[in-house]
């Protein structure tokens, strides 16, 4: 490691919490307006009944749900590769890998627990 | 920072280490620290999503989510946290620059909002165990007050941090330990609303759509 990598390093991460990294007017702007489309879609698919299939709407206001997250770790959250040196972003995929773990995990798991241990309806009637 | 020479024992080369002695400015890790409890944040809310999604379905012959849900209360709702999202942000602006009296303005007007969002949940769950569908009734009911009930604590607790912190503004004005604040509460403020995004498209439009 050289000696100027380092003093970058030590400039950057540390500068009394002052990274600059705030996003501007517009950019909250932008943010807002994307999310507040993305909010919007959704409720008007479900209160409106718009798609006749469930399984659709369900898809499509997840895939939003997902691009909303995106939107405002961007704009609002200011997350960005370079922000302490990679090290929220760093944090932040080893959480999503845990996450995806537990909720994918879960639900993997009971549902077959679901399916399998299902009371036959003959059984409770038995003495 | 030290440099420091050392002839290592067999070598005849002087070996150069660097000493790292940066003193740390106070503070200057906090923000990479927050942002670490936010994440294990992130895991409590992951963990009741996912006992939610395992027996969100399980109604014990009571209510379902269809019989329960409001849809446009929800709506306002969303709308009362994605509005105050955008003024924290806009006092952030009014921090950025140094001005003091507008910062505390979109502080006051964010925790209106806040407030608003936090009352309209409140009269939700009292509205829903007045009517009998209070947290015991059903596993679908008990996960659905621990999981929504946890983000309002959170947006209670973002509240009463936001007042003490337009104190500490108005005592101390923007210094340094202020703005470091104050970007702590906008990460906290805004991960909240993330998590909103999950649970009215989770709990409340896919509840509806089931």
């Amino acid at each position: 490691m050289s000696v100027d990598a380092h003093a970058d390093h030590g400039d950057h991460g540390h500068g009394d919490g002052d990274d600059g990294s705030h996003g501007s007017l517009g950019s909250y702007l932008i943010g807002f307006g994307l999310s507040v489309i993305l909010t919007a879609i959704p409720f008007w698919l479900v209160m409106d009944g718009v798609l006749a299939s469930k399984r659709a709407a369900a898809l499509i206001i997840m895939a939003l749900a997902a691009v909303q997250i995106v939107v405002h770790m961007i704009f609002f959250l200011h997350m960005s590769p370079r922000s302490e040196n990679g090290w929220t972003l760093m944090a932040l995929l080893f959480t999503l890998v845990l996450v995806g773990i537990t909720l994918s995990g879960s639900l993997w798991v009971m549902y077959h627990l679901n399916a399998n241990m299902m009371l036959d309806p003959g059984m409770s009637q038995m003495p | 920072m030290n440099m420091m020479t050392i002839t290592a024992p067999g070598g005849d080369q002087p070996r150069v280490f660097l000493v790292d002695e940066e003193h740390h400015a106070e503070g200057g890790s906090t923000m990479l620290g927050f942002w670490i409890y936010l994440m294990s944040d992130c895991l409590i809310f992951a963990v009741l999503f996912a006992v939610y999604g395992v027996i969100g379905g399980n109604y014990a012959a009571g209510p379902s989510p269809k019989d329960l849900f409001d849809l446009p209360l929800v709506a306002v709702n969303t709308a009362m946290l994605l509005l105050s999202s955008i003024t924290f942000g806009f006092a952030m602006l009014a921090m950025e620059s140094k001005r003091i009296r507008l910062t505390q303005i979109w502080l006051v007007v964010t925790a209106l909002f806040g407030a608003a969002f936090v009352v309209i949940e409140l009269g939700e769950f009292a509205h829903l165990i007045h009517e009998g569908a209070g947290p015991r009734r059903s596993a679908f009911l008990s996960s659905f007050f621990t999981l929504v009930g946890t983000h309002g604590l959170h947006v209670t607790f973002g509240l009463i941090w936001m007042l003490t912190l337009m104190a500490q503004l108005a005592r101390h004005g923007l210094i340094p330990a202020n703005r470091r604040r104050m970007m702590c509460l906008s990460l906290f403020w805004h991960f909240l609303d993330v998590i909103w995004i999950g649970v009215f498209t989770f709990v409340y439009l896919m509840g509806f759509l089931r």
